[in-house]
């Protein structure tokens, strides 16, 4: 079972994870990670821009790379666009697999690339102010981990 | 042409539209200077009706296509 979709509005991941995981019977683990939007000290806002063309395209292209590198069942991932508040949820990635290292693996693995290659630009609201968030040293360490 | 992140900020609008054909001096020359030269940046993108140019110096791109000036994407 494979879900992949970007969201325009708030979503509630436990309504995406309850059916995901009775989507893929037999299975031996599910691993679900939600990242939510951090209270981060004067953040009143954050925005996502996305290019349709090639953004749900390219989470799609992540997806078939987790099932050809980890022995999955089932793949979750959802991306939220637009304008969130601290609080809200941003993605959700579950994986179900009859094993529980690749459903773990799968969840890290889609998640760096998420937040480091993904097709994605935020800015970040302080002060009434809207500022881009540009990229980290991390994100491409992050990324290293799967070079091998 | 579509401008993302901070390449919208520095175009005035997410989206302009200029007279074709055009190549990449051609682009550059139609465009504010300071995203002009933003878009020299190495880690900038070219998308040319959503296929990723590889090299977006051989730009070519008409009357009817869409260009995507695409910015280093943000980190966590």
């Amino acid at each position: 079972m494979r879900d992949i979709r970007l969201l325009t509005r708030m979503f509630i991941p436990g309504t995406l994870i309850g059916p995901f995981t009775q989507a893929n019977p037999g299975l031996g683990g599910v691993c679900t990670f939600v990242g939510e939007v951090r209270h981060d000290q004067g953040v009143e806002a954050l925005e996502l821009t996305h290019y349709e063309p090639l953004t749900l395209p390219g989470m799609h292209d992540l997806a078939d790379r987790a099932f050809d590198r980890f022995t999955l069942m089932g793949l979750l991932m959802v991306h939220r666009v637009g304008v969130l508040r601290p609080g809200e949820p941003i993605v959700c990635v579950s994986a179900a697999a009859l094993h529980r290292r690749d459903a773990i693996d799968a969840v890290d693995f889609c998640m760096d690339h998420l937040k480091s290659a993904a097709w994605f630009w935020k800015r970040e609201k302080r002060a009434g102010q809207w500022h881009w968030i540009e990229p980290r040293a991390q994100d491409h360490s992050d990324l290293a981990r799967w070079q091998s | 042409m579509v401008l993302l992140g901070k390449l919208a900020d520095l175009g005035g609008a997410p989206a302009l539209s200029l007279a074709g054909p055009l190549d990449w001096a051609g682009l550059k020359a139609a465009l504010p200077e300071t995203l002009s030269e933003a878009i020299d940046d190495p880690r900038v993108r070219v998308a040319v009706n959503g296929a990723l140019l590889a090299d977006k110096a051989a730009l070519q791109a008409g009357e009817d296509d869409e260009i995507a000036l695409l910015p280093p994407v943000s980190g966590g």
